[in-house]
């Protein structure tokens, strides 16, 4: 990689977490604890909503957030051709 | 010998063999095996690994009962968020370039990063840390064997030594995570199968993370009676301000472990140590998101059947856990002090947070084979987790104090064995601990996470993010961190001072705060001090991207640094 595409590969992988770490941010300390009680109002399937995001929705939010961050540092990293990850060695 | 202890000995033996025949087959001879396993793990076994690591004693036998009882309910998701959310912080900030990095710990990471000052308050931070943990880990077992095969605490602890000190001391890393792997799903297997159990036949739902819905509204009419506030209402025991403050310390603290962190480290490449992440929170959240499920459940049978009951009618759990003085009038009296024929009420019994788990199959009427199931389950949280520790603390001996400090030139032989018998020395200490546990272990295992946010968790993410951080802005950072949260701890926790502290900040919780502290002081010191040399900030550059590159390796054979 040249220095315009380091730069590239690092800004876009930034701009990912920002995006990320909102939702993040947004799941936890907002449905969950924040804005719990107007959402508490909303009762689906016997779980009051707020509740529901402190006690469920955060925790499965939190997992699906990895799973984009994952996947899409892969196609990141195939892009710039920084992808032959497995013969990468320990240190010796 | 009752059914329970007949098949609780049967479980224990068989899965103790297992550990046993796995670590045998993975015993290593080099310190890169030692410390982490070669860092040849494939991801979704080292994410079983670092989930085992990370649930521990308090995850599996402590939290639903947390949950249910030590709030109204909902006071509980300051765990549930707070030990998820930050994997999502690990994967995203953390992980992916401690593993380029490479090296063996944290205190290697900080060292080489800042400087030699920074990489001792590290090694302290990390030890402590870890032997506080270890030895709630260690009185878990106990309390298992205690409760389940009616042997004293110390013969269980010995037990449990003596099964940690084979794999750990022979296998190292390596052996410690295949061992893990097995124990992940030994517990899970144990915490999944009542819980599905108890769903399906009080809602015929059978998967309890949807299951307890239907019962929330009853819960909560029957709490409104007893009351105290509503199971499901926001706030009904902490308030919105703590509730933030305690879920991010929580959270930064989780992201700032040193037993957590060091996992990534076993991953075989930048992707492994994401997919490593991944795997982990999904296997954690397995049993994060059953544990709402079975404290709901719990609390509503144990209110059905306890409040309003003669003595003389109450299930046998009741008398069985109110016998070993988990169960207690609310003063903390014995309930055989009072007359067989008194009719209890809710409030005036207090009950255990570690039982709920463990008594959960017999309250639910589970047979016989699933409490020992039960059993042989919370011994494998505890034994993973307090093995995970011991590696941190014998690697820290072993690897940073005598190999970078005392002893630079020692072969590579001779490092295995100071770390081999470091392990040895640590396992023993910790036994002690779990014999003797220290009155303010408890509180201290708390209180953990807010330093482990106040020190490490900023130092990490500037060190890496940020080029210009600077060995001096660092230090001033963690020590400020260090100093401002302990010195809140110590003020408002009731061992000590007991004052009010500031604004109703809970001790908890105020790791967060010494976190942004340790923010401010390491940014601002920064900009008045030398910056990193050119060869560091090149170094901090080429962790941000994957795959082999030249300085990085360098740097891992120590030819630059």
């Amino acid at each position: 990689m040249d220095e315009h595409q380091r730069r590239e590969y690092w800004r876009r992988n930034l701009r990912l977490m920002a995006v990320l770490l909102t939702i993040w941010a947004l799941v936890s300390f907002g449905a969950g604890i924040l804005f719990v009680e107007p959402l508490n109002e909303v009762v689906v399937a016997g779980f009051p909503l707020g509740f529901w995001f402190a006690q469920q929705g955060s925790i499965i939010t939190f997992v699906i957030l990895i799973a984009v961050y994952v996947t899409r540092m892969d196609k990141l990293d195939a892009e710039f051709g920084i992808d032959e990850y497995e013969e990468e060695v320990h240190h010796s | 010998m009752s059914d329970i202890q007949t098949w609780t000995l049967v479980f224990v033996v068989l899965t103790f063999s297992i550990y046993i025949f796995v670590a045998y087959r993975s015993r290593v001879s080099t310190t890169s095996g030692f410390y982490v396993a070669g860092g040849g793990i494939p991801a979704p076994a080292n994410g079983a690994a670092i989930a085992a690591d990370w649930m521990s004693a308090a995850s599996f036998i402590s939290m639903a009962g947390i949950i249910a009882f030590a709030g109204n309910g909902y006071g509980g998701s300051v765990y549930l968020m707070g030990w998820t959310g930050g994997y999502v912080l690990l994967a995203l900030l953390l992980a992916p370039y401690l593993r380029k990095f490479g090296k063996y710990t944290i205190p290697d990471f900080v060292g080489d990063r800042y400087n030699e000052t920074a990489r001792l308050v590290a090694v302290v931070a990390a030890i402590v840390v870890s032997f506080v943990y270890v030895a709630g880990q260690m009185a878990g077992v106990g309390l298992v064997f205690t409760r389940f095969l009616k042997v004293d605490p110390t013969t269980g602890v010995i037990i449990g030594m003596a099964i940690v000190f084979f794999y750990a001391v022979l296998g190292g890393m390596k052996g410690i995570t295949w061992t893990q792997v097995t124990q992940y799903t030994v517990l899970i297997i144990a915490y999944l199968i009542p819980a599905v159990a108890v769903s399906a036949k009080v809602t015929d739902v059978p998967i309890p993370q949807i299951g307890f819905g239907t019962i929330l509204a009853e819960l909560d009419a029957l709490q409104t009676e007893l009351g105290i506030p509503e199971y499901t209402a926001a706030f009904g025991s902490t308030n919105m301000l703590n509730m933030l403050l305690i879920t991010a310390s929580l959270m930064f603290g989780t992201a700032g472990l040193p037993h957590v962190i060091v996992r990534f480290y076993t991953a075989k490449s930048v992707r492994a140590a994401r997919y490593s992440a991944l795997w982990a929170l999904f296997f954690i959240a397995l049993l994060y998101t059953t544990a709402p499920s079975v404290a709901a459940f719990s609390k509503l049978q144990i209110i059905e059947d306890v409040n309003g009951t003669a003595l003389s009618d109450m299930p046998s759990w009741f008398n069985t856990w109110s016998e070993v003085g988990l169960i207690t009038q609310a003063d903390g009296s014995a309930i055989s002090a009072l007359p067989a024929d008194t009719t209890v009420n809710y409030s005036d019994i207090l009950i255990n947070n570690d039982i709920i788990v463990l008594a959960s199959p017999e309250i639910g009427g589970l047979p016989a084979p699933i409490v020992g199931l039960v059993a042989a389950g919370a011994l494998a949280a505890a034994l993973s987790t307090a093995s995970g520790l011991l590696l941190v603390i014998s690697s820290a001996v072993a690897n940073d104090v005598y190999f970078k400090k005392i002893n630079p030139q020692a072969t590579e032989a001779r490092q295995l064995m100071v770390g081999r018998i470091a392990m040895a020395g640590a396992i023993v200490v910790a036994g002690y601990l779990g014999i003797n546990p220290p009155g303010f272990v408890a509180q201290v295992v708390a209180l953990a996470f807010g330093l482990a946010a106040a020190s490490f968790f900023p130092i990490l993410v500037l060190g890496i993010f940020w080029k210009n951080c600077t060995a001096m802005g660092a230090t001033a950072g963690m020590l400020a961190g260090l100093v401002t949260t302990m010195a809140y701890m110590l003020w408002t926790i009731d061992i000590y001072g007991n004052g009010a502290g500031v604004f109703g900040i809970l001790e908890t919780g105020f790791g967060t705060i010494g976190m942004l502290i340790n923010f401010a002081v390491t940014i601002i010191v920064s900009q008045f001090t030398p910056k990193p040399s050119p060869v560091m900030q090149e170094l901090v550059e080429e962790i941000r991207y994957p795959g082999r590159t030249e300085l990085v390796s360098k740097h891992a054979q120590g030819e630059v640094g």
